[in-house]
């Protein structure tokens, strides 16, 4: 039975937290991607900001995206477009949050290897130990002038850096 | 030094890899820019409660009940 679930690479952050995780050279060899992040923030306060994903080093306003969120008292919504970036691991954890908890996503991104725009779907929660967990649904596009397929994903906090002990593994997936 | 890890997905192998000037400084735009838009988010959303807030006592100065005035603005 051929492979159709692979990992092609991870990482963990160590001692001293980092300001961006970047995977580079992606094999061309998949049909999909698929990404586990779990990240912890050196951010302090309720509100932290998000991850910033962004592919190809790409940073201008040519993504979108529409998000669904819960916080176990309270739902909502929001979206953007002409954004340069897509928000993921929102809400993340910080260091006035619970020790050792820690937000995680399965990020799904497909045809990537395409010459069309590409989409995502993010599945998230963010488990801080309190009465408040934030779980949400994101939906992301990019859309640049030249499309091209994703050969770099590159995930940076929108303020301080990302922990120690934080994660992050890309996955190949095949439809043979 | 502030660093970040690039992951070469070729190798396998990771990199700490010191960020450099124009990285340093597009970081700390990045930060003074989510900054200020979380400063007008957070006022935006008093404005609205403080709003709300209002149109619930108007109501209730009209003679509804707090029922009534739940049933309207769903507070």
């Amino acid at each position: 039975m051929a492979l159709t679930y692979v990992a092609i690479a991870t990482t963990t952050v160590g001692s001293g937290g980092t300001t961006e995780i970047e995977f580079t050279n992606i094999p061309q060899t998949y049909t999909d991607l698929l990404v586990y992040l779990s990240i912890r923030t050196e951010d302090t306060g309720a509100y932290n900001g998000a991850t910033k994903m962004t592919f190809n080093n790409n940073s201008n306003a040519v993504y979108s995206f529409r998000r669904l969120l819960g916080n176990g008292s309270a739902a909502s919504s929001s979206s953007g477009s002409s954004q340069t970036f897509i928000r993921v691991s929102n809400n993340a954890p910080t260091t006035s949050d619970t020790a050792s908890t820690f937000s995680n996503s399965m990020l799904y991104i497909p045809n990537y290897t395409g010459t069309t725009a590409k989409s995502t779907s993010e599945d998230n929660v963010s488990e801080s130990n309190t009465t408040t967990a934030y779980a949400q649904l994101v939906a992301g596009l990019w859309n640049p002038a030249t499309q091209a397929a994703i050969t770099s994903i590159k995930f940076t906090r929108e303020t301080l850096n990302i922990s120690q002990y934080s994660t992050a593994t890309l996955y190949g997936i095949k439809n043979s | 030094m502030p660093t970040k890890l690039v992951v070469d997905c070729s190798t396998g192998v990771t990199t700490e890899v010191e960020l450099t000037a124009e990285e340093i400084a597009q970081r700390e735009a990045d930060a003074a820019a989510f900054a200020e838009a979380e400063a007008q988010r957070l006022a935006d959303e008093q404005a609205k409660a403080a709003a709300k807030q209002a149109a619930q006592d108007k109501l209730k100065a009209l003679g509804l009940t707090d029922i009534e005035v739940a049933a309207l603005v769903g507070a």
